[in-house]
Protein backbone atom coordinates (compact mmCIF):
# COMPACT_ATOMS: atom_id res chain seq x y z
CA UNK A 1 0.00 0.00 0.00
CA UNK A 2 2.81 2.38 0.95
CA UNK A 3 6.19 2.03 -0.70
CA UNK A 4 9.13 4.37 -0.16
CA UNK A 5 12.35 4.06 -2.17
CA UNK A 6 15.58 5.99 -2.11
CA UNK A 7 14.00 8.92 -0.31
CA UNK A 8 16.10 12.05 0.25
CA UNK A 9 15.08 15.33 1.80
CA UNK A 10 16.96 18.49 2.56
CA UNK A 11 15.92 22.02 3.40
CA UNK A 12 17.59 24.95 1.67
CA UNK A 13 17.27 28.17 3.63
CA UNK A 14 17.72 30.74 0.88
CA UNK A 15 17.35 33.67 3.18
CA UNK A 16 19.86 32.44 5.72
CA UNK A 17 22.93 32.26 3.54
CA UNK A 18 21.47 29.45 1.42
CA UNK A 19 22.27 26.98 4.19
CA UNK A 20 21.43 23.43 3.14
CA UNK A 21 20.24 21.11 5.89
CA UNK A 22 20.18 17.47 4.82
CA UNK A 23 17.52 15.58 6.76
CA UNK A 24 16.98 12.23 5.08
CA UNK A 25 18.94 10.02 2.74
CA UNK A 26 18.29 6.56 1.26
CA UNK A 27 14.97 6.23 3.02
CA UNK A 28 13.21 3.01 2.08
CA UNK A 29 10.39 0.97 3.57
CA UNK A 30 7.06 -0.62 2.74
CA UNK A 31 3.80 -0.96 4.59
CA UNK A 32 1.26 -3.65 3.71
CA UNK A 33 -2.51 -3.44 4.16
CA UNK A 34 -3.55 -4.28 7.76
CA UNK A 35 -0.05 -3.55 8.95
CA UNK A 36 0.98 -0.84 11.39
CA UNK A 37 4.51 0.53 11.34
CA UNK A 38 5.79 2.82 14.08
CA UNK A 39 8.44 5.38 13.23
CA UNK A 40 10.98 5.75 16.02
CA UNK A 41 14.06 7.83 16.62
CA UNK A 42 15.03 10.77 18.76
CA UNK A 43 13.40 14.12 18.52
CA UNK A 44 14.77 15.81 15.39
CA UNK A 45 15.64 12.51 13.68
CA UNK A 46 13.06 13.18 10.99
CA UNK A 47 9.96 11.20 11.99
CA UNK A 48 7.58 14.06 11.33
CA UNK A 49 9.41 14.93 8.12
CA UNK A 50 8.84 11.39 6.85
CA UNK A 51 5.15 11.65 7.76
CA UNK A 52 4.79 14.98 6.00
CA UNK A 53 6.48 13.66 2.88
CA UNK A 54 4.12 10.67 2.88
CA UNK A 55 1.19 13.11 3.01
CA UNK A 56 2.59 15.26 0.20
CA UNK A 57 2.97 18.20 2.56
CA UNK A 58 6.78 18.26 2.17
CA UNK A 59 8.54 17.88 -1.12
CA UNK A 60 11.13 15.12 -1.42
CA UNK A 61 14.38 16.01 -3.19
CA UNK A 62 14.87 12.52 -4.48
CA UNK A 63 13.27 9.09 -4.51
CA UNK A 64 9.84 7.64 -4.87
CA UNK A 65 6.87 7.56 -2.52
CA UNK A 66 4.12 5.34 -3.84
CA UNK A 67 0.78 5.28 -2.10
CA UNK A 68 -1.81 3.02 -3.65
CA UNK A 69 0.25 3.10 -6.84
CA UNK A 70 0.52 6.90 -7.09
CA UNK A 71 4.02 8.37 -6.83
CA UNK A 72 3.25 11.47 -4.82
CA UNK A 73 6.67 13.00 -5.42
CA UNK A 74 5.63 13.49 -9.04
CA UNK A 75 1.85 13.74 -8.83
CA UNK A 76 -0.24 16.77 -9.78
CA UNK A 77 -1.89 18.69 -6.94
CA UNK A 78 -5.33 17.41 -7.94
CA UNK A 79 -4.09 13.80 -7.87
CA UNK A 80 -2.72 14.28 -4.36
CA UNK A 81 -5.97 15.90 -3.26
CA UNK A 82 -7.97 13.00 -4.69
CA UNK A 83 -5.66 10.58 -2.88
CA UNK A 84 -6.17 12.46 0.39
CA UNK A 85 -9.90 12.44 -0.11
CA UNK A 86 -10.31 8.75 -0.92
CA UNK A 87 -7.26 6.86 0.24
CA UNK A 88 -4.89 8.64 2.56
CA UNK A 89 -5.90 9.91 5.99
CA UNK A 90 -3.84 11.95 8.42
CA UNK A 91 -4.49 12.49 12.08
CA UNK A 92 -2.28 15.11 13.65
CA UNK A 93 -2.45 16.48 17.15
CA UNK A 94 -3.71 19.81 16.06
CA UNK A 95 -6.96 20.75 14.50
CA UNK A 96 -6.86 23.41 11.82
CA UNK A 97 -10.29 24.87 12.28
CA UNK A 98 -12.27 26.76 9.75
CA UNK A 99 -14.13 29.46 11.65
CA UNK A 100 -17.89 29.09 12.11
CA UNK A 101 -18.24 25.46 10.99
CA UNK A 102 -20.13 23.30 13.55
CA UNK A 103 -18.30 20.31 15.04
CA UNK A 104 -20.72 17.83 13.51
CA UNK A 105 -19.98 19.23 10.04
CA UNK A 106 -16.24 19.22 10.67
CA UNK A 107 -16.44 15.49 11.41
CA UNK A 108 -18.86 14.53 8.62
CA UNK A 109 -17.09 16.50 5.88
CA UNK A 110 -14.61 13.76 4.88
CA UNK A 111 -17.53 11.37 4.34
CA UNK A 112 -19.56 13.84 2.31
CA UNK A 113 -16.56 14.52 0.10
CA UNK A 114 -16.31 10.84 -0.84
CA UNK A 115 -19.97 10.86 -1.80
CA UNK A 116 -21.64 9.40 1.30
CA UNK A 117 -25.19 10.55 1.98
CA UNK A 118 -25.84 13.36 4.46
CA UNK A 119 -27.64 10.86 6.71
CA UNK A 120 -24.90 8.25 6.71
CA UNK A 121 -22.21 10.89 7.32
CA UNK A 122 -24.12 12.40 10.24
CA UNK A 123 -24.75 9.04 11.81
CA UNK A 124 -21.08 8.11 11.69
CA UNK A 125 -20.08 11.55 13.00
CA UNK A 126 -22.49 11.31 15.94
CA UNK A 127 -21.24 7.83 16.74
CA UNK A 128 -17.59 8.93 16.75
CA UNK A 129 -18.23 12.08 18.76
CA UNK A 130 -20.08 10.17 21.45
CA UNK A 131 -17.43 7.45 21.55
CA UNK A 132 -14.82 10.17 22.02
CA UNK A 133 -16.93 11.72 24.79
CA UNK A 134 -17.58 15.10 23.24
CA UNK A 135 -20.74 16.31 25.03
CA UNK A 136 -23.70 16.41 22.67
CA UNK A 137 -24.50 20.03 23.52
CA UNK A 138 -21.22 21.05 21.81
CA UNK A 139 -21.89 19.32 18.49
CA UNK A 140 -23.62 22.25 16.88
CA UNK A 141 -20.86 24.68 17.94
CA UNK A 142 -17.65 25.44 16.13
CA UNK A 143 -14.66 23.73 17.79
CA UNK A 144 -12.73 27.03 17.71
CA UNK A 145 -13.63 27.71 21.33
CA UNK A 146 -13.15 24.15 22.63
CA UNK A 147 -10.39 23.13 25.04
CA UNK A 148 -7.20 21.69 23.58
CA UNK A 149 -8.18 18.12 24.49
CA UNK A 150 -11.64 18.49 22.98
CA UNK A 151 -10.19 19.90 19.76
CA UNK A 152 -7.79 16.99 19.56
CA UNK A 153 -10.65 14.52 19.92
CA UNK A 154 -12.72 16.32 17.29
CA UNK A 155 -9.71 16.04 15.01
CA UNK A 156 -9.44 12.32 15.73
CA UNK A 157 -13.15 11.84 15.02
CA UNK A 158 -12.67 13.64 11.70
CA UNK A 159 -9.61 11.53 10.85
CA UNK A 160 -11.45 8.26 11.48
CA UNK A 161 -14.80 9.21 9.91
CA UNK A 162 -13.90 7.77 6.53
CA UNK A 163 -12.17 4.38 6.49
CA UNK A 164 -8.98 5.21 4.62
CA UNK A 165 -6.93 2.37 3.12
CA UNK A 166 -3.79 4.22 4.29
CA UNK A 167 -3.54 6.15 7.51
CA UNK A 168 -0.87 8.40 9.03
CA UNK A 169 -1.03 8.97 12.79
CA UNK A 170 1.06 11.63 14.48
CA UNK A 171 0.92 10.95 18.23
CA UNK A 172 -2.78 10.18 18.23
CA UNK A 173 -2.93 9.42 21.95
CA UNK A 174 -0.78 12.32 23.19
CA UNK A 175 -2.30 14.09 26.21
CA UNK A 176 -5.53 12.06 26.25
CA UNK A 177 -7.01 10.70 29.48
CA UNK A 178 -7.13 6.94 29.99
CA UNK A 179 -10.68 6.42 28.75
CA UNK A 180 -10.25 8.45 25.58
CA UNK A 181 -6.87 6.90 24.95
CA UNK A 182 -8.54 3.49 25.06
CA UNK A 183 -11.18 4.64 22.57
CA UNK A 184 -8.55 5.95 20.16
CA UNK A 185 -6.55 2.72 20.38
CA UNK A 186 -9.71 0.77 19.63
CA UNK A 187 -10.39 3.02 16.63
CA UNK A 188 -6.88 2.35 15.33
CA UNK A 189 -7.39 -1.40 15.81
CA UNK A 190 -10.66 -1.20 13.92
CA UNK A 191 -8.99 0.65 11.04
CA UNK A 192 -6.25 -1.96 10.96
CA UNK A 193 -8.76 -4.80 10.99
CA UNK A 194 -10.54 -3.25 8.04
CA UNK A 195 -7.32 -3.35 6.05
CA UNK A 196 -5.66 0.01 6.57
CA UNK A 197 -1.91 0.35 6.15
CA UNK A 198 -0.85 2.54 9.07
CA UNK A 199 2.27 4.59 9.72
CA UNK A 200 2.44 6.20 13.13
CA UNK A 201 4.53 8.15 15.58
CA UNK A 202 3.77 6.99 19.11
CA UNK A 203 5.63 8.38 22.08
CA UNK A 204 3.21 6.41 24.23
CA UNK A 205 5.24 3.18 24.54
CA UNK A 206 2.38 0.98 25.71
CA UNK A 207 0.27 2.18 22.77
CA UNK A 208 3.11 1.50 20.34
CA UNK A 209 3.55 -2.06 21.69
CA UNK A 210 -0.14 -2.75 21.39
CA UNK A 211 -0.73 -1.28 17.92
CA UNK A 212 2.49 -1.53 15.93
CA UNK A 213 3.60 -4.70 14.15
CA UNK A 214 7.08 -3.37 13.60
CA UNK A 215 9.26 -0.36 14.16
CA UNK A 216 11.39 1.63 11.76
CA UNK A 217 14.08 3.77 13.32
CA UNK A 218 14.40 6.78 11.04
CA UNK A 219 17.95 7.38 12.31
CA UNK A 220 18.84 4.82 9.65
CA UNK A 221 17.89 7.46 7.08
CA UNK A 222 20.02 10.23 8.61
CA UNK A 223 22.51 11.52 6.03
CA UNK A 224 25.96 10.11 6.74
CA UNK A 225 27.80 13.40 6.23
CA UNK A 226 25.70 15.14 8.83
CA UNK A 227 25.90 12.35 11.40
CA UNK B 1 -7.34 11.17 -14.94
CA UNK B 2 -7.67 12.32 -18.52
CA UNK B 3 -10.11 15.14 -17.91
CA UNK B 4 -10.08 18.12 -20.27
CA UNK B 5 -8.77 21.16 -18.42
CA UNK B 6 -11.32 23.94 -18.08
CA UNK B 7 -8.61 26.46 -18.75
CA UNK B 8 -5.32 25.79 -20.52
CA UNK B 9 -3.02 28.81 -20.48
CA UNK B 10 0.06 28.66 -22.67
CA UNK B 11 3.03 31.05 -22.60
CA UNK B 12 1.02 34.11 -21.69
CA UNK B 13 3.05 37.32 -21.78
CA UNK B 14 1.96 40.90 -21.26
CA UNK B 15 4.29 43.89 -21.55
CA UNK B 16 3.65 47.49 -20.69
CA UNK B 17 6.02 49.14 -23.15
CA UNK B 18 9.39 47.79 -22.11
CA UNK B 19 8.20 46.74 -18.67
CA UNK B 20 7.06 43.19 -18.11
CA UNK B 21 3.55 42.65 -16.74
CA UNK B 22 3.68 38.89 -16.68
CA UNK B 23 6.03 36.68 -18.56
CA UNK B 24 5.57 33.25 -20.15
CA UNK B 25 2.88 31.98 -17.78
CA UNK B 26 1.53 28.50 -18.48
CA UNK B 27 -0.82 26.35 -16.43
CA UNK B 28 -3.85 24.12 -16.67
CA UNK B 29 -6.85 24.54 -14.41
CA UNK B 30 -9.15 21.53 -14.04
CA UNK B 31 -12.89 21.53 -13.31
CA UNK B 32 -13.51 22.07 -9.61
CA UNK B 33 -10.00 23.29 -8.94
CA UNK B 34 -9.26 26.49 -7.04
CA UNK B 35 -5.91 28.08 -7.74
CA UNK B 36 -4.42 30.89 -5.69
CA UNK B 37 -2.00 33.37 -7.22
CA UNK B 38 0.17 35.09 -4.62
CA UNK B 39 2.95 37.63 -4.74
CA UNK B 40 3.55 41.18 -3.58
CA UNK B 41 2.21 44.29 -5.31
CA UNK B 42 3.67 44.62 -8.77
CA UNK B 43 4.43 40.91 -9.11
CA UNK B 44 2.12 40.66 -12.12
CA UNK B 45 -0.67 38.70 -10.49
CA UNK B 46 -3.42 41.21 -11.27
CA UNK B 47 -2.11 41.66 -14.82
CA UNK B 48 -2.34 37.91 -15.27
CA UNK B 49 -5.89 37.80 -13.91
CA UNK B 50 -7.03 40.63 -16.14
CA UNK B 51 -5.48 38.98 -19.21
CA UNK B 52 -7.23 35.70 -18.38
CA UNK B 53 -10.60 37.38 -17.87
CA UNK B 54 -10.33 39.24 -21.17
CA UNK B 55 -9.94 42.69 -19.61
CA UNK B 56 -6.43 43.16 -20.98
CA UNK B 57 -5.03 41.95 -24.31
CA UNK B 58 -1.87 39.90 -23.75
CA UNK B 59 1.05 40.24 -26.20
CA UNK B 60 1.74 36.56 -26.60
CA UNK B 61 0.25 33.22 -25.68
CA UNK B 62 -2.97 31.28 -25.82
CA UNK B 63 -5.88 30.87 -23.41
CA UNK B 64 -7.92 27.78 -24.20
CA UNK B 65 -11.25 27.61 -22.42
CA UNK B 66 -13.34 24.44 -22.56
CA UNK B 67 -16.64 25.85 -23.82
CA UNK B 68 -19.91 24.04 -23.17
CA UNK B 69 -20.79 23.47 -26.82
CA UNK B 70 -17.59 23.55 -28.85
CA UNK B 71 -14.90 22.25 -26.50
CA UNK B 72 -11.60 24.11 -26.03
CA UNK B 73 -11.47 27.49 -27.81
CA UNK B 74 -8.83 30.18 -27.71
CA UNK B 75 -10.54 33.11 -26.00
CA UNK B 76 -7.99 35.52 -27.46
CA UNK B 77 -8.94 34.78 -31.06
CA UNK B 78 -12.71 34.48 -30.62
CA UNK B 79 -14.91 37.39 -31.59
CA UNK B 80 -15.73 40.14 -29.11
CA UNK B 81 -19.44 39.17 -28.85
CA UNK B 82 -18.48 35.54 -28.20
CA UNK B 83 -16.07 36.59 -25.50
CA UNK B 84 -18.65 38.89 -23.93
CA UNK B 85 -21.17 36.06 -23.92
CA UNK B 86 -18.67 33.88 -22.05
CA UNK B 87 -18.18 36.72 -19.60
CA UNK B 88 -21.89 36.70 -18.86
CA UNK B 89 -22.51 32.97 -18.79
CA UNK B 90 -19.48 30.88 -17.91
CA UNK B 91 -17.24 33.40 -16.22
CA UNK B 92 -17.60 35.63 -13.23
CA UNK B 93 -15.29 38.32 -11.92
CA UNK B 94 -15.27 39.37 -8.28
CA UNK B 95 -13.52 42.72 -7.87
CA UNK B 96 -11.62 43.81 -4.80
CA UNK B 97 -13.77 46.90 -4.57
CA UNK B 98 -17.45 45.91 -4.69
CA UNK B 99 -18.20 49.29 -6.28
CA UNK B 100 -16.41 48.07 -9.42
CA UNK B 101 -18.61 45.00 -9.66
CA UNK B 102 -21.97 46.36 -8.53
CA UNK B 103 -24.37 48.92 -9.91
CA UNK B 104 -24.63 51.27 -6.99
CA UNK B 105 -27.87 52.96 -8.10
CA UNK B 106 -29.77 49.71 -8.60
CA UNK B 107 -31.40 47.78 -5.73
CA UNK B 108 -29.68 44.71 -4.25
CA UNK B 109 -32.30 42.46 -5.83
CA UNK B 110 -31.85 44.29 -9.13
CA UNK B 111 -28.11 43.77 -9.03
CA UNK B 112 -28.59 40.03 -8.76
CA UNK B 113 -31.49 39.89 -11.20
CA UNK B 114 -29.68 41.90 -13.86
CA UNK B 115 -27.13 39.13 -14.36
CA UNK B 116 -29.96 36.66 -14.94
CA UNK B 117 -31.66 38.95 -17.43
CA UNK B 118 -28.36 39.28 -19.29
CA UNK B 119 -28.45 35.55 -19.97
CA UNK B 120 -32.07 35.62 -21.11
CA UNK B 121 -34.27 35.27 -18.00
CA UNK B 122 -37.48 37.25 -18.49
CA UNK B 123 -40.03 36.03 -15.95
CA UNK B 124 -40.16 38.67 -13.18
CA UNK B 125 -41.35 36.25 -10.48
CA UNK B 126 -38.61 33.73 -11.22
CA UNK B 127 -35.93 36.39 -11.29
CA UNK B 128 -37.12 37.82 -7.99
CA UNK B 129 -37.20 34.35 -6.40
CA UNK B 130 -33.70 33.57 -7.61
CA UNK B 131 -32.46 36.92 -6.32
CA UNK B 132 -34.09 36.24 -2.95
CA UNK B 133 -32.55 32.79 -2.79
CA UNK B 134 -29.10 34.19 -3.53
CA UNK B 135 -29.36 36.98 -1.01
CA UNK B 136 -30.13 34.34 1.58
CA UNK B 137 -27.20 32.22 0.49
CA UNK B 138 -24.81 35.13 0.98
CA UNK B 139 -26.49 35.94 4.30
CA UNK B 140 -28.17 39.20 3.39
CA UNK B 141 -31.62 39.68 4.94
CA UNK B 142 -34.18 39.51 2.16
CA UNK B 143 -35.94 42.56 3.57
CA UNK B 144 -32.91 44.50 2.31
CA UNK B 145 -33.67 43.34 -1.23
CA UNK B 146 -35.00 46.69 -2.41
CA UNK B 147 -32.26 48.77 -0.76
CA UNK B 148 -29.40 50.11 -2.81
CA UNK B 149 -25.89 48.71 -2.21
CA UNK B 150 -24.75 52.20 -1.21
CA UNK B 151 -26.70 51.65 2.03
CA UNK B 152 -24.79 48.42 2.77
CA UNK B 153 -21.62 47.91 4.79
CA UNK B 154 -18.44 46.93 2.94
CA UNK B 155 -18.79 43.26 3.88
CA UNK B 156 -22.41 43.17 2.72
CA UNK B 157 -21.50 44.86 -0.55
CA UNK B 158 -18.85 42.24 -1.13
CA UNK B 159 -21.32 39.43 -0.40
CA UNK B 160 -23.80 41.04 -2.77
CA UNK B 161 -21.16 41.20 -5.48
CA UNK B 162 -20.57 37.48 -5.00
CA UNK B 163 -24.30 36.75 -5.28
CA UNK B 164 -24.51 38.84 -8.46
CA UNK B 165 -21.62 36.89 -9.93
CA UNK B 166 -22.69 33.39 -8.99
CA UNK B 167 -26.43 33.60 -9.71
CA UNK B 168 -25.98 32.73 -13.38
CA UNK B 169 -24.11 29.51 -12.54
CA UNK B 170 -20.65 30.31 -13.91
CA UNK B 171 -18.02 27.59 -14.29
CA UNK B 172 -15.00 29.77 -13.72
CA UNK B 173 -14.70 32.59 -11.20
CA UNK B 174 -11.91 35.15 -11.19
CA UNK B 175 -11.36 36.87 -7.86
CA UNK B 176 -9.11 39.85 -7.31
CA UNK B 177 -8.30 40.26 -3.60
CA UNK B 178 -11.87 39.33 -2.62
CA UNK B 179 -11.25 40.02 1.07
CA UNK B 180 -9.03 43.08 0.66
CA UNK B 181 -10.16 46.15 2.54
CA UNK B 182 -12.48 44.25 4.89
CA UNK B 183 -12.25 43.88 8.65
CA UNK B 184 -10.70 40.61 9.79
CA UNK B 185 -13.95 39.38 11.33
CA UNK B 186 -15.86 40.19 8.14
CA UNK B 187 -13.12 38.46 6.12
CA UNK B 188 -13.53 35.22 8.06
CA UNK B 189 -17.24 35.16 7.37
CA UNK B 190 -16.75 35.90 3.69
CA UNK B 191 -14.06 33.25 3.34
CA UNK B 192 -16.21 30.64 4.99
CA UNK B 193 -19.06 31.59 2.68
CA UNK B 194 -16.88 31.46 -0.43
CA UNK B 195 -15.41 28.13 0.62
CA UNK B 196 -18.87 26.64 1.03
CA UNK B 197 -20.14 27.99 -2.29
CA UNK B 198 -17.07 26.90 -4.25
CA UNK B 199 -17.32 23.37 -2.85
CA UNK B 200 -21.09 23.04 -3.24
CA UNK B 201 -21.22 24.40 -6.77
CA UNK B 202 -18.03 22.61 -7.87
CA UNK B 203 -16.67 25.91 -9.19
CA UNK B 204 -13.24 26.43 -10.63
CA UNK B 205 -11.66 29.63 -9.46
CA UNK B 206 -8.54 31.70 -9.72
CA UNK B 207 -7.97 33.87 -6.68
CA UNK B 208 -5.40 36.62 -6.71
CA UNK B 209 -4.37 37.79 -3.26
CA UNK B 210 -1.40 38.75 -1.17
CA UNK B 211 -3.01 37.17 1.90
CA UNK B 212 -1.61 33.70 2.49
CA UNK B 213 -4.30 32.82 5.03
CA UNK B 214 -6.91 33.31 2.30
CA UNK B 215 -5.28 30.85 -0.05
CA UNK B 216 -4.63 28.33 2.70
CA UNK B 217 -8.34 28.23 3.34
CA UNK B 218 -9.62 28.43 -0.23
CA UNK B 219 -7.06 27.25 -2.75
CA UNK B 220 -6.17 23.69 -3.77
CA UNK B 221 -2.96 24.85 -5.39
CA UNK B 222 -0.76 27.90 -5.55
CA UNK B 223 1.20 29.86 -8.05
CA UNK B 224 3.78 32.26 -6.64
CA UNK B 225 4.75 35.25 -8.81
CA UNK B 226 7.60 37.70 -8.59
CA UNK B 227 8.45 40.45 -11.08
CA UNK B 228 6.14 38.96 -13.70
CA UNK B 229 7.55 35.44 -13.45
CA UNK B 230 6.05 32.34 -11.91
CA UNK B 231 8.69 31.22 -9.41
CA UNK B 232 6.94 28.30 -7.76
CA UNK B 233 3.78 26.20 -8.09
CA UNK B 234 2.33 23.30 -6.18
CA UNK B 235 -0.19 21.99 -3.69
CA UNK B 236 -1.17 24.87 -1.37
CA UNK B 237 -0.09 23.35 1.92
CA UNK B 238 3.14 22.04 0.39
CA UNK B 239 4.11 25.46 -1.00
CA UNK B 240 3.29 27.17 2.30
CA UNK B 241 4.84 24.58 4.62
CA UNK B 242 7.87 23.62 2.53
CA UNK B 243 8.55 26.53 0.16
CA UNK B 244 11.40 25.87 -2.27
CA UNK B 245 12.10 29.24 -3.88
CA UNK B 246 13.91 32.02 -2.03
CA UNK B 247 11.09 34.46 -2.67
CA UNK B 248 8.38 32.10 -1.42
CA UNK B 249 10.41 31.42 1.72
CA UNK B 250 10.64 35.14 2.30
CA UNK B 251 6.92 35.57 1.69
CA UNK B 252 5.95 32.77 4.08
CA UNK B 253 8.37 33.81 6.80
CA UNK B 254 7.22 37.43 6.61
CA UNK B 255 3.75 36.59 7.86
CA UNK B 256 3.30 37.61 11.45
CA UNK B 257 2.21 34.74 13.67
CA UNK B 258 -0.77 35.51 15.84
Amino acid sequence: MIKVENLAKSFTLHNQGATVIPVLEDGAFEVQPSECVALTGESGAGKSTVMRILYGNYLAQNGKVEIDGLDITRAEPREILALRRETLGYVSQFLRVVPRVPTLDVVSEPLLSVGKSEEEARERACDLLSRLRIPERLWELSPTTFSGGEQQRVNIARGFAHTYPALLLDEPTASLDAQNRETVLTLIEEAKASGAAIVGIFHDLAARERIADREINVTAFTPKAAA
Amino acid sequence: MSVTPLLDVQHLTKRYGTRIGCSDVSFKLYPGEVMGVVGESGSGKSTLLNCLAGHLPPDEGRILFDTRTEGPRDTLTMSEPERRMLGRTDWAFVHQNPRDGLRMRVSAGGNVGERLMAVGARHYGNIRNAAEDWLERVEIDTDRMDDRPAQFSGGMQQRLQIARNLVSGPRLVFMDEPTGGLDVSVQARLLDLLRGLVRKMGLSAIIVTHDLAVVRLLADRLMVMKSGDVVETGLTDQVLDDPQHAYTQLLVSSVLQV
